[in-house]
């Protein structure tokens, strides 16, 4: 059969030509971070390098600072998805479980707050900050970030919780527990699954964020990756292959994240919209 | 099914509210509210003895005659347009592509999520360097060892904004394809046996079947893309600083630059309350074109 045979003929070169336009233009500045500076400057440009050289990734490390960012992307980061998870779990059990008046109202002026485009609040964060004296602080960027985060862990979780059968829950009551009982000892546990996605959601989006990173955070012992990335100075040419290094950094975790949850990060990025 | 709570729950409820409502007001509704609040008055931090004036809806009118915030708005409206329409074409392919069976079919998943895994800057680095007028792979590709034809895209106003869409598609187009994709796998087999039956071809069956029952998750990619388009900042800070001659100054760029650049509060928070109307506005047509059907899917689960 021709036509079963053509179609996967077409099929397997359209794959190929995902995979090549998802991966090889990452690929190729990634090896930049193995050429010597002769060769990442070299007209017309080389894809591979002849000769492997460390240069780029040590200047990266010990000119550059890279392992300073690195400290502070993980601090906030991390700080912001725990705070993150905490705080949004709080907020989407009784979303999702109690009855709570004008509920619907609530949850969508929270997903409101989620999409306000950044600028529209940048002036006032920043004031507010400086008021605090809290500009090139950590807290000063976690709170921001979890503004920024909260709405769509809210969202998340009180899908997964809104789905939990509420036998047990019943039975704990019965038993005397308290609400927060309940939702330390019932609903947590078995909503793992949905809290891990919210928490790595919030981990990637403030491992990548770059507006608020630059605007509060104006001192390179603050700065993360994004920012320094961003603002690697060049001397008389652009320090590619650093630059490179530091991307090839500030990327491994994500694409490992990608890479071994991926179920769990597409559940969450199409949490309920398109559930029937 | 469920026990009724008890007055005291229902109290411990609301307080489970609270650290949430703490900073969403403090970090979103209140800096909403105050940047309406200072575009009523000039503020110039430069020129502090100008004091802080009531000036009502001045910085408005200002606005709208100053071809700067003009182009930016202009800038801003076809980079929307383009990026989006692109990246939902290319998500649909990709979506249509990964939901055949075949082998290795994880790995392509975890593939095509790289560049959306990537931090906005990295890839604006990357694309940066791609459209380099001497080292790029761009001028590699398109004219191979033949330098004397390499063009420094990012120099050219037309070109300049084609590369920032460009990489914005490369970077988000993935993004558009697993939210079709999950549409994509509700759509019931039987649908396709019963059009095969029937004689209907695989592009009829693409045509008349997948596409009009994929409509809610289209759109629903479009509206996620839209929001974030109008947000565009980090590849223009890192291509093209707004430029060459203001070609890929959008909004977000053009407020940043007014209120921190140039000190110029007052107009600067303009610009900011007309980028939320906007985005409000469009959010709002988006909401009324699906029908609320994704919201009243999601009252049953509650």
């Amino acid at each position: 059969m021709t036509g079963r045979k053509g179609h996967r003929l077409i099929l397997g070169a359209t794959i190929a030509c995902i995979v090549l336009f998802s991966v090889a233009p990452f690929a190729w500045f990634a090896l930049l971070a193995l050429k010597s500076h002769l060769e990442i400057t070299a007209v017309p440009p080389a894809i591979f390098p002849r000769h492997i050289s460390l240069e780029a990734i040590s200047a990266a490390v010990f000119k550059y600072g890279l392992l300073r960012f690195l400290k502070n992307s993980v601090l906030v980061a991390g700080i912001t998805t725990a705070v993150c998870v905490a705080v949004g779990t709080l907020a989407a059990y009784p979303l999702a479980r109690l009855p709570i008046k004008f509920k619907r109202t609530i949850l969508l002026l929270i997903l409101a707050a989620g999409m306000f485009p950044q600028i529209s609040i940048a002036g006032p964060v920043w004031r507010i900050l400086r008021a605090l004296d809290w500009l090139n602080t950590y807290q000063g960027l976690i709170l921001p970030y979890l503004a920024l985060t909260l709405p769509i862990t809210v969202w998340i979780l009180s899908n997964f919780f809104g789905e939990l059968p509420g036998e047990l829950e019943e039975a704990a009551k019965i038993d005397g527990a308290s609400l927060f009982q309940i939702l330390c000892k019932i609903i947590v546990p078995l909503a793992v699954p949905g809290v891990f996605t919210a928490g790595i959601l919030t981990f990637i989006y403030c491992w990548n964020e770059f507006f608020f990173a630059l605007l509060i955070m104006t001192r390179s012992d603050f700065q993360t990756l994004p920012v320094g990335i961003a603002l690697f100075p060049g001397e008389y040419t652009m320090p590619w292959g650093e630059i490179a290094a530091a991307s090839i950094v500030t990327t491994m975790p994500l694409i490992l994240l990608a890479v071994f949850f991926q179920k769990r990060i597409i559940s969450g990025l199409t949490a309920g919209a398109v559930r029937g | 099914m469920r026990t009724p709570y008890y007055g005291a729950d229902r109290v411990i409820g609301y307080l489970f509210f609270l650290p949430l409502l703490i900073v969403l007001l403090i970090f979103s509704f209140i800096p909403i509210a105050y940047s309406f609040f200072l575009s009523l008055y000039q503020i110039v931090l430069g020129l502090p003895r100008l004091g802080e004036n009531f000036v009502g809806l001045a910085n408005y009118e200002k606005l709208l005659e100053d071809p700067a915030a003009l182009n930016s708005l202009e800038v801003t409206i076809i980079f929307v347009c383009f990026s989006t329409v692109l990246e939902v074409c290319v998500g649909l392919l990709m979506a249509v592509a990964i939901n055949e069976s075949f082998r290795g079919r994880g790995m392509v998943r975890a593939a095509i999520l790289i560049p959306w895994a990537l931090p906005t800057v990295v890839a604006s680095q990357l694309w940066r360097f791609a459209f380099n007028d001497q080292y790029g792979i761009v001028n590699y590709v398109c004219f191979g060892p033949d330098i004397a034809h390499y063009k420094a895209w990012l120099a050219d106003p037309f070109s300049a904004l084609i590369a920032i869409m460009l990489a914005d598609v490369w970077k988000t187009s993935s993004f558009a394809g697993l939210i079709i994709l999950a549409g994509l796998q509700t759509i019931p087999d039987e649908l396709y046996e019963a059009a095969r039956v029937d004689g209907a071809n695989a592009f009829q069956r693409f045509l008349f079947i997948t596409l009009p029952l994929l409509k809610p998750s289209i759109l629903l990619a479009l509206i996620f893309r839209t929001m974030d388009a109008f947000r565009v900042f980090d590849l223009v800070f890192v291509m093209t600083q707004g430029g060459p001659a203001d070609a890929t100054n959008v909004l977000q760029f053009y407020g940043y630059k007014k209120l921190f650049d140039e000190g110029m509060v007052g107009i600067g928070s303009a610009v900011s309350v007309m980028v939320f109307i906007l985005v409000l506005s469009v959010s709002i047509f988006y909401l009324n074109l699906v029908g609320t059907t994704l919201l009243k899917k999601k009252e049953t689960l509650l």
